[in-house]
């Protein structure tokens, strides 16, 4: 990654790229692309794109935006896509959330080459099917002798070329399967096709009266489709990867040794034990290590789900993955890269994937054990026609046209035709499906686990505010405008939203892990942590219900308190009603203090629910009730649920949640209410009976014309009309999903 | 009869006409946002004149 800064969400990565600059090194970094591309989830109309591209040229430093509406992103030009936050600022303020993209992985890759070469070889194949169809017309209704033989001639001028050309990646994925002794669906399918033509090409030279170019061609036209739609699938699950930028720091300040408070930026990997780093405000901790210097106050939700900020002082231990929020410390690496403990993380997540990157989708399983079938019937379709005729040309001839009419056509649309069509829709109503088997796997989820903070409440406290006079409170606000902690911006914003200004207070000053602290009119003021605030005040103290966090104020002698709740993820909810209705278990898992997961598991009428689980342990619950055969699906968003998100059998993040845990899940939730996820499992049970429906009806088609075939009755008339009717059924049964109940 | 002589090239030189098109609609990029060129259209910026 060559952007320090491009991760996060942390709500002060904004100062990170100034942080840097002031400590000299700003040119060390790459230098600033040019070119920024942003995910745009709410955008879906013209006003949409006439909205987002005015509001960016406005921005100085912009001088091209252009929306792509397909892919929901916007690429931006100019010198102001160096930074990408006010950029995120302006067009929040104009009502359109936007997630920063990673402009490198985003560049045109070898995959998306693939897909148009794909495109093409389906254009060409179409084109030549086309062709040969016109004139088969006329060979079916009865041409004759010279004319018969020259439109069959024509035919295969056209087909032969277009069967090379076209037939090309299953040739080649046939040779491959062919090489690791595999009997994968490409085999069959590569012998039909080279079976077809050079049986049609010897019956065209002796004058036969049947050849198959068109239902050679035909097949593979249809069986592009289904590989293009696949690859389509499969490019949607790609985009969602490449957008996930990196999570861990890059750079760290490391201080050098003799020259007093000198520090240069190294890349993490050099960091040793023993080593000094300095973490600014703002900045995510590179290293585990023991603080040396500086007060401070950490942000671990990421790690252990806490909600509240935990003070810090020297001699304390921190992790690798905390966000430091107030003051700048001074940190002894203990462990860094491979051994620090998120890239312990890391590899539990690594170990979790690779057991659900076993799993075999339906089509994989149907594929399987479908393609020895069609070998041994059209093998035996061939000795028995030899053995009771002797006649190899009409042997063959049989064998082919088994082979052509068994050929998968329909079978291999049954699946992408779903896939794509419900992850279209399923993209409309804002979740985007990373892997192609997940909505599978999401039909049968019947467990459902959620993580609290940040999942099922918003992450982002929400203040209380005491009774008090006007006056008192605008002094409040001057001094939690002094701060970038999370609270006191809270605080700030709530108190704003009541319409006051802040007062004047003059020497406000920030005190790191403590407060703000100012004078005004001859008053002390400070706020802060309980204890600090008020110290030397004798006022009766209430008990703070648990799972508050609290926050003081005093004025002189007056002390206020401001308590902070985590409110409720909108159809977090419903969502938790609609899953129990529908008889699903239903978990909450925890970092958190007993307290407020008890709170919240009340509010929502959950019953079992675990507090204070570490992320090893979610992991391993995680994995017991895959055993237990309850299939979870897991929602989770922090870095403490990344090992549970991919223990899962299926697991869903918002777009809000770490860049680890999005990488980690199938689904992301790009909007930011939890209400689709309900939606999302049950389009997903549709999608799978739509998959089995397609198996039956294409395995229907076959079981009318196999015997056709095996009988020697098929002519190449039927098998066009076989192969095409079923496909053309498949598709519009899969189509049918995007207008039943489409709401 | 010899009109096929004329006929059959004339339908497969104007089936590879089309196939050219696509082909290079393709090689141009036009198919990169179908549903924001769909919308576009909606909009006033181009009526006159190409915006500037």
């Amino acid at each position: 990654m060559s952007e320090a800064f491009s991760a996060s969400a942390c709500p002060a990565c904004v100062a990170l790229p100034a942080a840097l600059a002031t400590a000299g090194a700003g040119q060390a970094l790459a230098p600033a692309p040019n070119t920024l591309f942003l995910s745009l989830p709410t955008s879906h109309c013209a006003v949409c794109i006439a909205d987002v591209e005015r509001g960016l040229l406005a921005q100085p430093g912009v001088t091209a935006a252009r929306v792509n509406l397909s892919l929901k992103r916007v690429r931006i030009e100019g010198p102001a896509a160096a930074d990408p936050a006010p950029l995120i600022a302006a067009l929040a303020a104009i009502g359109y959330p936007a997630h920063e993209l990673n402009p490198e992985a985003l560049r045109q890759t070898e995959a998306e080459l693939w897909g148009r070469d794909l495109l093409m070889r389906l254009a060409v194949a179409g084109f030549a099917m086309m062709n040969i169809m016109l004139l088969s017309v006329a060979v079916w209704s009865g041409a004759e002798d010279a004319t018969r033989d020259l439109f069959h001639w024509l035919s295969a001028a056209i087909a032969l070329p277009t069967l090379v050309f076209a037939g090309q990646p299953f040739f080649a994925s046939a040779w491959a399967s062919i090489k690791a002794r595999r009997l994968g669906m490409d085999v069959p399918i590569s012998l039909a096709l080279i079976l077809a033509s050079g049986m049609s090409l010897f019956e065209t030279a002796m004058g036969g009266h049947h050849a198959y170019f068109d239902a050679a061609v035909s097949l593979c036209f249809f069986l592009l489709i289904g590989r293009y739609l696949d690859y389509r699938s499969r490019a949607l699950a790609r985009s969602a990867a490449e957008e996930l930028s990196a999570l861990e720091v890059p750079r760290a300040l490391r201080l050098v040794p003799g020259a007093a408070g000198l520090a240069e930026a190294v890349p993490v990997s050099t960091l040793r034990p023993g080593d000094f780093v300095r973490v600014l405000p703002g900045g995510r901790l590179p290293v585990d290590g023991v603080v040396a210097e500086g007060q401070s106050e950490l942000d671990r939700a990421l790690l252990t789900g806490e909600t509240a900020p935990v003070p810090i002082a020297p001699g304390q231990v921190v992790s690798a993955g905390e966000v430091n929020l107030t003051g700048p410390l001074v940190v002894q690496v203990t462990a860094a890269g491979a051994d620090s403990s998120l890239a312990r993380m890391a590899a539990l997540v690594a170990a979790a994937e690779g057991a659900r990157h076993r799993y075999r989708g339906l089509a994989d399983r149907m594929a399987r054990a479908y393609s020895p079938v069609v070998h041994i019937m059209a093998f035996s379709a061939f000795s028995v026609w030899l053995g009771l005729t002797g006649d190899l040309r009409l042997a063959v001839n049989i064998a082919a046209a088994t082979l052509i009419i068994t050929c998968p056509c329909a079978l291999a649309l049954a699946a992408p035709a779903v896939v794509t069509a419900a992850s279209g829709k399923l993209f409309r109503k804002g979740l985007l499906i990373k892997d192609g088997t997940a909505l599978e796997r999401l039909a049968e989820a019947e467990a459902v686990v959620f993580d609290k903070t940040g999942t099922l409440t918003l992450g982002a406290p929400q203040v209380d505010v005491p009774m008090a006079e006007a006056q008192d409170l605008a002094l409040a606000l001057a001094l939690a405008e002094g701060s970038n902690h999370p609270l006191s911006q809270a605080i700030a914003a709530a108190l704003r939203a009541r319409g006051l200004t802040p007062a004047p207070v003059q020497a406000r000053r920030e005190v790191p892990g403590f407060g703000v602290l100012a004078q005004a009119g001859g008053r002390a003021l400070r706020l802060g942590r309980p204890g600090w605030a008020g110290e030397g005040l004798t006022q009766n103290r209430k008990a703070v219900p648990s799972g508050l966090s609290e926050v003081e104020f005093r004025a002189g002698a007056h002390l206020l308190r401001f308590t902070f709740q985590d409110s409720l993820r909108p159809g977090a909810a419903e969502l938790v009603a609609r899953l129990q209705a529908e008889g699903r278990r239903v978990i909450l898992l925890s970092g958190d203090q007993p307290g407020p997961v008890a709170a919240l598991a009340a509010t929502l009428g959950i019953a079992e629910h675990h507090a204070g689980v570490g992320p090893a342990e979610k992991a391993a619950l995680l994995s017991s009730l895959a055993k237990a055969g309850a299939r979870p699906l897991m929602v989770g968003d922090g870095l403490n649920d990344t090992a549970a998100l991919a223990a899962a059998h299926v697991s869903i993040s918002p777009a809000s949640a770490l860049d680890a845990a999005r990488a980690a899940s199938d689904i992301v939730l790009l909007g930011q209410s939890l209400e689709p996820v309900g939606e999302a499992l049950a389009l997903a049970r549709l999608a799978r009976r739509r998959i089995k429906e397609n198996f039956v009806l294409s395995l229907g088609y076959n079981l009318i014309s196999v015997p056709l075939a095996l009988l020697g009755l098929a002519t190449p008339l039927i098998a066009a009309l076989a192969m095409s009717s079923s496909s053309l059924t498949v598709s519009l049964n899969a189509l049918r999903m995007n207008v039943k109940g489409a709401r | 009869m010899e009109m096929l002589a004329l006929l059959i090239p004339v339908s497969l030189g104007l089936g590879l006409l089309g196939l050219v098109a696509f082909v290079w609609a393709l090689k141009n990029r036009q198919y990169d946002d179908p549903a924001g060129d769909a919308q576009r259209i909606l909009t006033k910026d181009w009526d006159d004149h190409p915006k500037g």
